[in-house]
């Protein structure tokens, strides 16, 4: 839910510009990074979808993914028949409960993502690390998906 | 009473090439102080940069670099986070404190002593 935000009625008062200025960076934020801002549309009908990249060296498979605030205890992370699947939960911080929020941006709450690998994995060396607010899976490719250099000789 | 975000022509110099994403934040006030959090993953306490110029908050955090590998899929945006903030006026900017902890940075306004609420017992 991020082009329309949820504001709290009696916070509109102090800027009407500030609605406008919001408008503005949710322009620019389109031009900025359309790839990135489609796909996050997926977030109008599964709640949180946060941005996930695969990338490809010599040996692996990479996929790395933005979600910070979480304990890695509430992180899953599977590889089955080829399909990467992460998923996960961010709860709210504990805040004292005579706290008035005047901005709520963040999303909060479960999210489940997948992709399909685009080649075999060996799945019983797959790395999963957490760290600054970034998962990093490292899959390392079987050796039929390594390129293979040959030799050509002569005949 | 609030901190406002500013909006992006004002924080951004037209002379600078320079791209930004605009980090997702919260603000929550209580009793004593405001507290920001905002959502910077990728941020290091070492690529991270918090100014406080007169009223005028600004968060800046850098990413390292990607490493060049292929990519087969791609949703995140590279670019660093940056937003400023205009601070209430009550804000004790002497001693406002920011942590980041996985890729959350989370700055703590606390209110000068003289606004807070207090009680007055009241004398015969």
């Amino acid at each position: 839910m991020r082009l329309i935000r949820y504001s709290r009625p009696e916070t509109w008062g102090w800027a009407p510009t500030e609605q406008l200025s919001k408008l503005r960076e949710e322009i620019d934020r389109l031009f900025d990074a359309p790839f990135a801002d489609i796909s996050r549309m997926g977030e109008f009908f599964n709640g949180w979808a946060p941005p996930l990249d695969l990338t490809e060296d010599k040996d692996n498979l990479v996929a790395t993914m933005e979600i910070p605030g979480l304990s890695k205890e509430h992180l899953d992370v599977t590889v089955h028949e080829g399909v990467l699947s992460i998923s996960g939960e961010r709860s709210e911080s504990k805040q004292d409960k005579n706290a008035q929020a005047h901005r709520r941006e963040r999303v909060y709450g479960r999210f489940h993502r997948s992709i399909s690998l685009p080649k075999p994995v060996n799945s019983d060396s797959i790395k999963a690390v957490y760290r600054d607010g970034i998962l990093t899976v490292t899959m390392p490719k079987t050796e039929e998906a390594k390129p293979r250099q040959i030799e050509v000789s002569v005949g | 009473m609030n901190i406002a975000s500013k909006p992006e022509t004002a924080r951004t110099p037209a002379h600078s090439e320079e791209h930004y994403v605009v980090p997702s934040v919260d603000i929550t006030e209580t009793k004593d102080e405001f507290v920001l959090e905002a959502d910077m993953p990728g941020v290091t306490k070492n690529t991270l940069e918090v100014l406080l110029e007169g009223s005028e908050l600004t968060i800046v955090g850098r990413r390292p670099a990607p490493k060049t590998r292929e990519y087969l899929h791609r949703e995140s945006n590279p670019a660093a986070f940056r937003r400023s903030f205009v601070l209430d006026p009550m804000i004790d900017a002497g001693r406002v404190t920011a942590q980041i902890d996985n890729g959350v940075l989370c700055v703590r306004l606390p209110k000068a002593d003289e606004i807070k609420p207090r009680r007055i017992s009241v004398t015969d």
